[in-house]
């Protein structure tokens, strides 16, 4: 394996640099996947049925602690990069591991959420706008939660083989998984939440 | 459920029958490997193998097969049409034939057959040694297998969908479909469609980053600029289709409200979802085949392809054309003036690319020395028979006179003008033209003509009726009808021309059977006087493709080096890196496949277990050391030295 080592570990190798472009390129059918969703939601929105419309559900303050570790969390795992590009595993592995935390509360925040909701009689079955909505924060949180599981085993590698071109690379997709999430929570926040609070 | 609503389907003594015969089919199978002792070689070589040629064969032989199982879910439609008034199927089981021979034929025979055509060919025609992601691309193969297991078990267990191979709702929600049929069509659907989702990230990846030096992208053959734009398209439509299938699973197991008719639900919302994946999904089947026929063309005219900076521009217009004119699917549906006539516009345009690629194939060939072979046949076949599927395609984007064609037979036909010609004549040209690079062999020339003017003359027959009959106010998807209509005559003549395309079909197999037998081994690495770098490598190709990776300096290399005098592939030969097979794609899928046909009959808790078991295999997969491994230098020179026939 030849090892470039002007370019940083997780460009270092070809079949590193194809793996990076290559989930660029998965990156690309995410996007259009929550574009899918997004189009789905926004035509169906208004059609509330019998049940609540989004202005009588949504909770201001929960929703901005969700964005607030979010985007935190998105924060700290381009710490986590830069330490990991410095060469510092430790740095590295700690701004990882609150990463994964802040992510964790937003799940904690977000399963709250859809718990009230169900408690206010307002479920995935109740209308398409709920089902549009639901299926939409679901998939995110889903996404979330995947992400949560996937740094755990990355973090368990670079543990126990350190910081090496393959690990490195490994990081390194996960952080541009993780900034496409904190993405679409910010196209959730404004265009869900936000949108429907003053309608 | 209880157990005898899972097994009714059986019931029918014609699906027993087929039942009874897949089961003695798999008992032979695995009976002859177990006698054989092939079980090691079967699962070292195939099973676990990341080999993109073999994924490729894998692929083809599937898509054949599920070729025969479609052709004859034709076939039935065709009997029981055939004469009026017939009772050969029912209403319900006329139903679920013409839903699966849909299904069956678009996405588990044109697809895989595409997508195997390309498994093989894009890296040799790029001068790479294998894909991007080899392990990724057997994933790709065995989720494909997974959904097109699912979809054929249906079947027999619990019946198949009924609904269409559209599956429009309110007819596909449980309220009118209350069957698993079309659980099974959300999750077959669903586990072959990531699988081609990742065959999509994989191929843009090999092909922007891993052709030989020199290539650059206006010197790449048109059959993988076909390609790439196919995958490109596959990476922006099949998430749309993830999502309409998610949503219509949740819809039907789960009781939301996506396409519902009370609570806010919107039916129409799938058949637009639908049909943004459905129209580029046209162009995915469609497009690899004008590439291949550009390949053929320019081999057998002996000239360069005329165009090709044109070509490449009317593929990459179509390509964005294909993302806008998704309604033309439904302009009976009442959404107005506007979004009809806009519509409208978007279809025809897509008539001008098209015609460019039509008239730069004419160019081609003329003053060109062309070669009357079977793969030619089959392009010079496409030409007409597809401008007629076009020319009508023309008619039916006229959205006032939509009004009068739609849902009739004139749309079948005009479609099986444009995917027959175009997708089937394509494979099977590539098909021809490929297989002494797969296997070291030719398919034997006269029976492979014979089978074409079996098929395209047997074709015309089988559909042009269907225009006349649809003119005539014949609807699709009627089981039978009455005499007094007169649709008899026309009918019982297309299903005569249906007999004849399933000789022409038996003899393409039986073809394999005589070459393997008779023809002569050790072919020659260029059997056609190729003009791309596949035809540089040795037939059939060693593992690492190419000892040396050839260097490119204009388009069509391989061919002017040949007038030249130039071996391209000569050079120091060097250790070659390749991945390592596994059997962790076989594997993980076969528990997705556990998973989803557990989800069909809402067994949760077993689905969710085998899910556990499919996240298994992918940590198990992060976890892994797994390096790839080198094949020597002396290796690789005693491999070439035998291929080439040195003693």
């Amino acid at each position: 394996m030849k090892i470039d080592s002007s370019l940083p570990l997780e460009y270092s190798t070809e079949e590193n640099r194809l793996k990076i472009f290559g989930f660029w390129i998965f990156l690309g059918a995410e996007i259009v996947l929550f574009a899918t969703l997004f189009t789905v939601y926004f035509t169906l929105q208004t059609r509330t049925g019998s049940g609540p419309n989004g202005a009588e559900i949504f909770e201001l303050t929960p929703v901005l602690w969700e964005t607030f570790l979010l985007l935190t969390s998105s924060f700290t795992i381009g710490l986590g990069v830069h330490a990991m590009r410095i060469g510092n595993k430790k740095a590295m592995m700690a701004f990882f591991i609150i990463t994964l935390l802040l992510g964790l509360g937003f799940l904690g925040i977000e399963i709250d959420e859809f718990v009230t909701y169900v408690e206010e009689g307002a479920t995935i079955q109740t209308s398409a706008f709920l089902s549009a909505l639901m299926t939409l924060l679901g998939t995110h949180g889903l996404h979330v939660t995947f992400g949560f599981f996937w740094g755990v085993a990355i973090l368990i590698q670079v543990a126990s083989r350190g910081l090496n071109p393959q690990t490195a690379n490994k990081a390194f997709i996960f952080s541009l998984y993780w900034h496409f999430l904190d993405v679409v929570w910010i196209f959730i926040f404004s265009f869900v939440y936000l949108k429907g609070l003053i309608s | 459920m209880s157990m005898e609503e899972v097994f009714h389907p059986m019931q029918e003594p014609m699906i027993l029958a087929a039942a009874i015969s897949i089961v003695v089919g798999a008992v032979v199978i695995v009976a002859g490997l177990t006698y054989f002792k092939k079980w090691g070689y079967f699962y070292k070589n195939w099973l676990s193998t990341v080999d993109h040629k073999k994924i490729g064969i894998m692929y083809i032989a599937t898509a054949l097969l599920m070729l025969f199982r479609g052709g004859i879910d034709a076939l039935l439609m065709r009997a029981q049409t055939a004469v009026p008034d017939n009772g050969l199927l029912d209403a319900q089981h006329y139903n679920e034939i013409f839903t699966t021979h849909g299904l069956l034929m678009i996405l588990f025979m044109a697809m895989p057959f595409v997508i195997g055509l390309m498994n093989i060919v894009i890296p040799l025609q790029i001068g790479a040694r294998d894909v991007a992601f080899p392990r990724l691309n057997a994933v790709s193969f065995w989720l494909f297998a997974a959904g097109c297991g699912l979809l054929n078990l249906s079947f027999i267990i619990g019946g198949s969908p009924d609904a269409g191979w559209t599956a429009y709702f309110p007819l596909a929600g449980t309220e009118f479909s209350p069957t698993v049929g079309n659980n099974y069509y959300s999750l077959a659907l669903q586990l072959s469609g990531i699988g081609t989702l990742m065959t999509g990230v994989n191929f843009i990846a090999t092909i922007i980053k891993m052709r030989a030096p020199g290539m650059t992208l206006m010197k790449m053959p048109m059959f993988t600029w076909s390609i790439l734009i196919t995958n490109i398209i596959i990476v922006f439509a099949f998430p749309v289709l993830t999502v309409a299938l998610a949503l219509m699973m949740l819809d039907r197991q789960f009781g939301t409200q996506f396409f519902a008719m009370q609570n806010g639900g919107m039916d129409m919302l799938w058949a637009n979802l639908f049909w943004v994946w459905g129209h580029p999904e046209v162009y995915i089947v469609i497009l690899p085949a004008f590439g291949i026929f550009s390949e053929i063309i320019a081999t057998f005219a002996r000239k360069n392809l005329y165009g090709y900076k044109s070509m490449v521009m009317s593929m990459v217009v179509i390509s964005l054309l294909s993302f806008l004119v998704w309604a033309h699917h439904f302009y009976t549906m009442g959404h107005g003036v506007m979004v009809n006539s806009v519509f409208s516009i978007t279809t025809m345009a897509i008539a001008v690319p098209t015609g460019v690629k039509i008239f730069n194939w004419l160019l081609t060939m003329r003053h060109g020395k062309i070669q009357f072979t079977t793969p030619m046949l089959y392009a010079l076949g496409f030409i007409p028979i597809f401008t007629i599927g076009g020319v009508t395609g023309v008619m039916l984007a006229m959205a006032s006179a939509d009004y009068q064609y739609h849902n009739t037979m004139f749309l079948v036909a005009h479609f099986h003008y444009v995917l027959i010609p175009g997708t089937v004549f394509g494979v099977l040209a590539g098909y021809h033209y490929w297989w002494p690079k797969m296997f070291g062999f030719r398919l034997n020339e006269k029976l492979g003509k014979t089978a074409f003017w079996f098929i395209a003359v047997c074709f015309n027959v089988t559909f042009f009726p269907l225009f006349i009959l649809g003119l005539d106010g014949y609807a699709r998807r009627m089981y039978t009808y009455s005499e007094s209509t007169g649709y008899g005559p026309l009918n019982m003549l297309s299903f005569i021309g249906g007999l004849g395309l399933a000789v022409g079909f038996a003899l393409i197999v039986y073809n394999i059977y005589y070459s393997w037998k008779h023809m002569p081994r050790n072919e020659k690495a260029d059997v056609w006087d190729g003009r791309t770098l596949e035809w540089a490598t040795h037939s059939p190709v060693p593992e690492y493709n190419f000892a040396v990776v050839p260097t490119v300096t204009r388009l069509d290399e391989y061919w002017f080096a040949k007038k030249e005098g130039r071996d391209i592939t000569a050079g120091k030969i060097e250790k070659i890196h390749m991945p390592n097979n596994t059997g962790t794609p076989f594997w993980m899928s076969g528990f997705f496949f556990l998973a989803a046909f557990f989800a069909v009959f809402n067994l949760w808790v077993p689905a969710i277990i085998s899910m556990i078991g499919v996240f298994g295999f992918m940590i198990h997969r992060s976890f892994e050391k797994d390096h790839g491994r080198y094949i020597s230098v002396e290796e690789v020179m005693a491999t070439e030295k035998s291929l080439r026939g040195d003693k």
